[in-house]
């Protein structure tokens, strides 16, 4: 079981440094994606199959995204510059990075004994007292009920931030001169506001 | 020629169409599973609201926007979104019934029931909903929006 989990942490870092070498938008999103399922394979065998569940769904999410993204964008490579001063940074940032890592690893419990004794009331009272035979979600929604809020809080705000900033049209204006229609734009709307564009331009990837 | 060009600006091709007309209930369906079963079995309402946005993202590809958007349109899901916030705060709210906020102030019920665990289900429910609404509402904004306003802007350079 350790050995698959460390051959699985190994691709994972392998398809990382590829996403973050190789020269194609489009290669690097896919690496990443390699990152993303290849850790929900280890979630799952690390026995949390709630967490791999999410983890795959959002990836794949994710990936359609990102591709659809990066698609329509032109796809040039930035030019390396050899600058020591960054390199020399990063050295020092990653050795410290390493010593802190092997100060704060070396104290904490073995793998698999958690550090929160709490966790322990969780899995022994949590079917009884909830009645939630899912203890994941025992914890999510019941004990842990003001996390789920402010995870929720989060999504809520971050949403509304993108609507705000996507959006950068504002309200329809009362003179019809100013009408401008808000969100999405018809194709006729499209001629009349802003000129020709090209026809295939819609919300569909049209098949490429 | 004016007919594929047609064909092609709603979406992806009759293979891809047929293939998402017949795995699209089953998706939903899965999602609607995950989601209500969440405090029985692995998942929960963020895992199956996520399903559902594929659900409708996966139309939104293959059939383009305009279907996609009669199924819920932009204003739809922000409305979505914000009443499933609604709903899981005006829960936690209830709790003062029972004596604090969140607390579970329904029957608790019998273990592996699926009506059970008191207020646990009805907050999964309620992040379905919005996770999907929110989600789905993301991709609206990032794929299309997105492309308008890269082409505005292009244009405005240009000018």
């Amino acid at each position: 079981m350790d050995l698959y989990l460390l051959i699985l942490l190994i691709f994972m870092i392998i398809g990382s440094i590829i996403a973050i070498e190789t020269k194609k938008l489009l290669s690097s999103v896919i690496s990443v994606g390699v990152v993303g399922f290849s850790l929900s394979i280890a979630f799952l065998m690390l026995k949390a199959p709630d967490i791999a569940i999410t983890q795959i769904v959002v990836e794949i999410l994710i990936l359609v995204v990102l591709i659809r993204a990066t698609i329509s964008t032109d796809n040039t490579a930035i030019e390396k510059h050899w600058d020591t001063f960054s390199f020399v940074s990063s050295l020092i940032f990653f050795g410290l990075f390493l010593v802190f890592a092997f100060l704060a690893v070396h104290d904490l419990n073995h793998f698999g004994h958690p550090l929160l004794t709490v966790s322990k009331r969780y899995l022994a009272e949590g079917p009884k007292e909830t009645h939630a035979a899912n203890i994941v979600t025992s914890i999510l929604l019941d004990y842990r009920g003001y996390d789920t809020l402010g995870e929720a809080t989060v999504l809520f705000t971050s949403i509304v931030g993108a609507f705000v900033i996507l959006r950068r049209r504002g309200r329809k204006k009362k003179s019809d001169q100013d009408m401008e229609k808000v969100g999405i734009l018809q194709d006729e709307d499209i001629k009349k506001n802003f000129g020709e564009i090209e026809g295939d331009d819609d919300g569909s990837t049209g098949g490429r | 020629m004016d007919q594929l060009a047609a064909d092609k600006s709603k979406g992806m091709t009759v293979i891809v169409k047929t293939v998402v007309r017949f795995v699209i209930g089953i998706i939903v369906m899965f999602g609607a599973y995950i989601v209500a079963y969440g405090h029985i079995t692995p998942g929960g309402g963020f895992a199956g609201g996520v399903i559902l946005a594929c659900g409708y993202i996966i139309l939104t590809l293959a059939f383009g926007r305009e279907l996609a958007l009669s199924k819920l349109s932009d204003t739809g899901a922000s409305i979505l979104d914000n009443t499933g916030a609604l709903v899981f705060a005006s829960i936690a709210l209830l709790g003062y019934i029972g004596g604090a906020f969140f607390m579970n102030f329904i029957d608790h019920g019998t273990l592996f029931h699926l009506f059970s665990a008191g207020i646990i289900p009805l907050c999964n429910v309620a992040i379905g909903i919005k996770v999907t609404a929110s989600l789905f509402a993301i991709f609206i904004a990032l794929s299309i929006f997105g492309r308008f306003i890269s082409k505005i802007v292009e244009e405005e350079e240009e000018e």
